[in-house]
């Protein structure tokens, strides 16, 4: 039930980034540029995105706990660190050059066109090399 | 480069993205974030007995079946604009970034601002305004692709 769950929010997920043409990098491109043909139609995607799932999380998060899952996962943390500032940062330029965030990039592979691949797998490898550094960087402190 | 303002489209689109992340926290208790659910999936102890984190695989199989049957029935406008040392640089960029910054536009734009939380409320205006500033730069300034 758990798995067939995960699949029906993936599907829904996929769905929905196809429908609302944020799988294409043109369309998000043209949303964040106000000196072009700017297209706003990321507005109403993420409005509505946001709209339901904040109805959807007043329910949800007054249970006890998840209908799988002995319990949410839910981050606690509420401190502004540079970590996450510097994150943003970078996030928000790689995402500013070629328009592609990580969930329509991933629903853009199945165009199967190559630039969603090459895009993915240079994502992919940012992922496991920024990992693998901040993971040494942490064992270096708990030696000091 | 000219995309037209689909806003019915966006609004139901938009609301299947919502609901995505409903359904996940309702059943599992987890934010449907994806850079954090595909960075799961790059983890060589994924497969060993007992794992929990399968449901991940789950997940990114669902999207990329939705995502492929929706392009089956309709024609969906696809235009990529950048080349591919443009794509790997950004890809670099936005996989460092989303670890670094524990999220990306849906973990942090949707599933934490829901929760109106401040590192995500925070994180949001941090990256929207950062893309914003560098598609100036690089559309308009540099004008490269």
């Amino acid at each position: 039930m758990k798995h067939l769950l995960a699949l029906t929010a993936g599907f829904s997920m996929g769905v929905g980034l196809s429908l609302s043409g944020m799988i294409n990098p043109a369309k998000v491109i043209n949303f964040l540029d106000f000196a072009g043909s700017w297209d706003s139609t990321l507005i109403a995607v993420m409005g509505s995105a946001l709209a339901t799932t904040f109805l959807g999380y007043r329910f949800i998060l007054n249970r006890e706990k998840p209908l799988f899952d002995e319990r949410f996962h839910v981050p606690t943390r509420n401190d502004l660190d540079g970590s996450l500032i510097f994150g943003a940062v970078l996030f928000g330029t790689g995402w500013g050059i070629a328009g592609f965030c990580p969930g329509p990039a991933i629903a853009a592979l199945t165009t199967l066109n190559p630039e969603p691949f090459v895009f993915v797998a240079a994502m992919a490898s940012g992922m496991i090399v920024t990992r693998a550094l901040s993971t040494a960087t942490q064992h270096r402190k708990s030696l000091q | 480069m000219i995309t037209e303002f689909t806003p019915i489209q966006g609004l139901l689109g938009g609301g299947l993205i919502g609901l995505a992340a409903v359904l996940l926290m309702a059943g599992l208790g987890r934010i449907a974030g994806i850079s954090g659910i595909f960075s799961g999936l790059l983890n060589a102890k994924l497969f060993s007995a007992g794992n929990e984190q399968t449901w991940r695989i789950y997940f990114i199989g669902g999207l990329l079946i939705g995502a492929a049957l929706f392009g089956s029935i309709v024609s969906v406008d696809v235009a990529f604009i950048s080349s591919w040392p443009l794509l790997v640089i950004a890809g670099l960029l936005v996989g460092a970034g989303t670890q670094l910054g524990s999220g990306c536009t849906s973990g942090h734009g949707v599933c934490g601002m829901a929760r109106l939380s401040r590192r995500s409320v925070t994180a949001t205006l941090v990256f929207m305004l950062t893309a914003i500033i560098v598609v100036y730069f690089v559309r308009h300034i540099f004008a490269i692709t």
